[in-house]
């Protein structure tokens, strides 16, 4: 029990990359053509920090895990059906908005507030993770603001790998330029950690997982509190889909030999 | 009147100023004199590293000290937050670089602004306006707030670096406690694999799809040859590597892999969006999740066994379709002859 630690993953729902995205502008800014019958998923980023939190959790008896998620509560329903078949969690819904346009700053608030009025968890304790950016805004602000907001200042983004000793202090992998990893060593809990891509594939569904999630999911998504977002000043001066469609050149006849020339010509052209 | 600060910090040498910093400093001259803005710099780490940018003739502030040469939050957050303090801009233009994503935010709500990121540009029209990209570079949006400070933090590559001549700038230096902190930095570690792919300065971008680990004609999987020819193009076209999501996957999933590739490598909806002037993307599908991560990438050429490829819809400029091993053999051919 030397190494429990508390971990509260912060993971939005976002829209199925396969969908078509088209933005319209309703009377409170911009927002996604039929975004709520666009099929949804867990932030990819995010589900990879709820993975890395469920293997931590099953390494470390005692441990907990919490999934914090904001998000129209019909679409979180819809998302928890597959996500809560990987790993064990306690989902902490809040009804709010879908999407990345509303502010960052005003999610953070919220997320903040639930996370600090969380029952039984030890702050001492507390591992704050999240993806490092999402897949809509993709600010990467969220979790550094609730971590201001919580008073931690050691905190980590772009995080690849985390792994924690004995003594209860961690090492961990954070993204920096060239491909590269910055290492660093934190002493102790708490810590906010934005994770990256991880090391972990996505587990396989497990119906017993599931089963036991969903005991407590229905009932948590029965009592979510709403939350309204401010814009905090924030406008939007337009909103669009790029224009830009190349006219292809489709080469079906050359032989390795033509291409190859053709192509080193291109890549020695400036 | 508004007031510019631009935030900037020290490259891996630690003497000069990053490029990401010197591209921020492009774009703070540079919307100064759009609005008639006031502008002053400030970087973390060394004031002598200001010199290179005296000839901005802008005001000049540093924090400096041993504990503030890593980058590491709690540092850094106390160093960034002293300089705003000190300069009291109402605008905060920050390089997007791994060290200042890390922390812009935590300064900026400490100083009780806001803050926007990955601003690929600024204009001033009705008040200023920064340009960004939303769901992972699929719809592009423009932006202005009211609030103030705002923090803006500029993405790497899309501004010109500064360059100026080298004098001694006058520089007000910061007092800075150092904070308390539970993390000591160790260092810096290259990918496992050992192997130097990623490149963000190349001109050119060379993806790998995950066909390059499938059975190919013969009914065999020939993934010794294809690493050979994918390192072979790398070092003879000094090129940066990317891979789709689905041939990093393999690895966690036991089959056969690219030894040199990580996650890190992985461009698209879940990776990363470079920019490079020119792309190639050989056994790949190019679909919509892959190819946002090329919205930068300027000129794209791709080869594929599919003629129905995504690529050939409109997302490439070029497409060959051909067998990747046997082009990508000979070009390299090509490209050992003319070295």
């Amino acid at each position: 029990m030397a190494n429990a630690v508390h971990i509260v993953v912060c993971a939005g729902i976002v829209p199925d990359p396969l969908q078509t995205l088209e933005p319209v502008t309703g009377p409170t800014g911009p927002g996604l053509k039929n975004e709520m019958v666009l099929p949804a998923v867990l932030d990819p980023w995010a589900a990879s920090a709820l993975y890395e939190a469920g293997a931590l959790a099953a390494k470390n008896p005692g441990s907990k895990v919490w999934l914090i998620s904001l998000g129209p509560k019909a679409k979180l329903q819809q998302v928890m059906m597959t996500v809560a078949q990987k790993v064990g969690f306690e989902l902490v819904p809040v009804d709010g908005p879908i999407g990345g346009f509303p502010d960052a700053h005003s999610t953070a608030a919220v997320l903040a507030e639930t996370i600090a009025a969380l029952p039984g968890l030890d702050q001492s304790k507390l591992l704050l993770f999240g993806g490092w950016e999402s897949a809509s805004r993709g600010a990467g602000v969220t979790l550094q603001l609730i971590g201001e907001r919580l008073g931690i200042t050691e905190q980590f983004q772009g995080v690849d790998q985390i792994d924690l000793r004995e003594d209860g202090s961690f090492e961990v992998l954070e993204r920096v330029e060239g491909g590269k990893h910055q290492v660093s060593v934190c002493a102790s809990t708490p810590a906010v950690l934005g994770w990256a891509t991880g090391n972990l594939a996505e587990p396989r569904n497990n119906p017993q997982v599931g089963m036991a999630n969903m005991r407590t999911i229905m009932p948590a998504l029965a009592k979510a509190k709403v939350a309204k977002l401010e814009a905090n000043g924030l406008r939007y001066v337009s909103a669009s889909q790029p224009k830009q469609q190349r006219v292809t050149r489709v080469e079906k006849n050359m032989t390795p030999d033509e291409i190859a020339a053709e192509l080193v010509a291109w890549i020695g052209a400036e | 009147m508004e007031s510019i600060l631009v935030l900037t910090h020290m490259d891996e040498t630690g003497t000069v100023l990053s490029k990401a910093s010197l591209e921020a400093v492009t774009a703070g001259l540079e919307l100064a004199a759009q609005i008639g803005a006031s502008l002053a710099i400030g970087v973390i780490g060394s004031a002598a590293a200001l010199n290179g940018v005296a000839a901005t003739r802008a005001r000049f502030f540093a924090v400096e000290g041993e504990v503030f040469t890593q980058a590491r939050y709690a540092t850094d957050a106390a160093a960034a937050e002293a300089l705003c303090r000190a300069a009291g801009a109402s605008i905060v233009l920050l390089p997007g670089s791994s060290r200042f994503s890390r922390v812009a935010a935590g300064v900026a709500h400490r100083l009780g602004g806001f803050i926007d990121t990955h601003i690929t540009a600024l204009t001033a029209a009705a008040g200023i306006e920064a340009t960004r990209w939303f769901y992972r570079q699929r719809i592009e949006a423009v932006i202005s707030r009211d609030s103030r400070p705002w923090f803006l933090l500029v993405d790497a590559g899309t501004q010109k670096p500064y360059a100026g001549e080298y004098a001694a700038a006058e520089v007000e230096k910061v007092a800075v406690a150092a904070p308390a902190s539970r993390t000591t930095v160790t260092g810096v570690r290259a990918p496992e694999q050992g192997q130097q792919t990623i490149r963000p300065d190349a001109k050119m971008l060379f993806v790998a799809g995950a066909g390059w680990t499938k059975k190919q004609p013969d009914g065999q999987v020939h993934t010794s040859e294809a690493a050979e020819l994918i390192l072979g193009f790398l070092r003879a076209s000094s090129s940066s590597l990317g891979s789709s999501k689905s041939l990093v996957d393999q690895g966690g999933e036991g089959q056969s892999v690219l030894p040199f590739l990580t996650h890190m490598n992985q461009i698209g909806q879940t990776g990363a969006t470079p920019r490079h002037a020119k792309g190639l993307s050989t056994c790949c599908h190019g679909e919509e999740p892959h190819v946002v991560g090329w919205r930068f990438i300027a000129d794209r050429r791709a080869i594929s066994l599919d003629p129905n490829c995504g690529w050939t819809r409109g997302k490439a400029d070029v497409v060959y379709i051909a067998d990747a091993f046997a082009v990508m053999a000979k070009v390299n051919a090509l490209l050992g002859t003319r070295e």
